[in-house]
């Protein structure tokens, strides 16, 4: 029994890797931008003022695939508390198993999670001027929620702010999306804002705000998907 | 500079196999965990190599960073509910 279903998997992995070797074999490096990166590449700057050409493509140009994006991590977050909800929270903050914290981790993050929470909102403040935006920013203040969680395991955040963060920024961009549809060009149009002078903070439209708001949502989603990990238990 | 880009990521490349080897391998599950986060560390690293500033960022914070609490936060839920 065993050894048909080897020979299966072994086939299968030498489909992929002949698959992986045609693609492999045939590429070969562009010599010249096609076409629709060359149109990005000329006219991010002066159409949406955005230093960062991805911030623009991601915010502006494929707005509604980053929306569909923010949708689905929505949804997994749902998901996940959906089907924890049926666990039991533990009886005890300190239950049998629950390891205190040494004095290292507990030390340690007081010092650093305000400073990775700091770090989180300046990538997404800062997305169309460096590299990063919204996603990274966001799962950066979750990774600050969860040292504060592993520092505290019996602490607790406030359900209520998580909440309220996720539902009402996930509405301020829908809102905005739909302001620029009626004021500018289109649906998550950036030029509902003055664009501003190229590179400095506030410039690039709508996106510095838009990229705020992504980064709280997805930041509070992450950090709820975690929390219910965290704080639920299954009966013995 | 594109000289040292080529060994570099031959050298980072090497160390995802490992790490992916290791993680598959070991009988530890808190060492696969570990191994794992660290294929995409080396994944980021070479993302920045290759002039992808942003997918490095995305790789490095929710491949290496949330996925691998996730799974530590699972592991430790498992052995508290072995344990009652």
């Amino acid at each position: 029994m065993s050894l048909p279903r080897q020979t299966i998997v072994f086939v299968l992995l030498a489909i992929l890797g002949v698959a992986f070797w045609t693609l492999m074999s045939g590429y070969a490096p562009d010599a010249e931008l096609n076409r629709s990166a060359l149109y990005y590449a000329q006219n991010t700057a002066q159409e949406t003022g955005a230093q960062n050409i991805v911030t623009a493509i991601i915010v502006t140009y494929r707005g509604l695939d980053t929306l569909g994006e923010v949708t689905v991590l929505f949804l997994t977050a749902a998901i996940v508390g959906l089907v924890l909800s049926h666990s039991f929270a533990p009886k005890k903050a300190a239950g049998p198993g629950i390891l205190p914290p040494g004095e290292l981790l507990t030390t340690g993050a007081r010092i650093l999670v305000p400073m990775i929470l700091l770090f989180g909102a300046y990538v997404f403040i800062n997305g169309h001027l460096t590299p990063g935006g919204g996603f990274q920013g966001g799962a950066i203040l979750a990774s600050g929620a969860v040292l504060a969680l592993l520092a505290d395991p019996t602490r607790r955040f406030s359900h209520s702010i998580i909440h309220l963060v996720e539902s009402g920024s996930g509405l301020f961009y829908v809102t905005i999306g739909v302001i620029g549809a009626v004021l500018a060009g289109g649906f998550l149009d950036n030029r509902i804002l003055p664009l501003g002078e190229f590179g400095t903070i506030l410039s690039g439209g709508a996106i510095p705000l838009i990229y705020t708001l992504i980064g709280l949502k997805v930041g509070a989603e992450f950090s709820s998907i975690l929390e219910s990990f965290e704080e639920t238990e299954d009966a013995a | 500079m594109s000289s040292l880009l080529f060994p570099m990521g031959l050298l980072l490349a090497a160390g995802m196999i490992g790490s992916a080897a290791l993680a598959l391998f070991t009988s530890q599950r808190i060492t696969a965990v570990l191994a794992a986060g660290l294929v995409s560390l080396f994944a980021s690293v070479l993302f920045l190599l290759l002039a992808a500033p942003d997918v490095a960022m995305t790789e490095a914070a929710i491949g290496s960073g949330l996925t691998t609490f996730l799974f530590l936060f699972v592991l430790g839920r498992i052995r508290r509910e072995n344990k009652q």
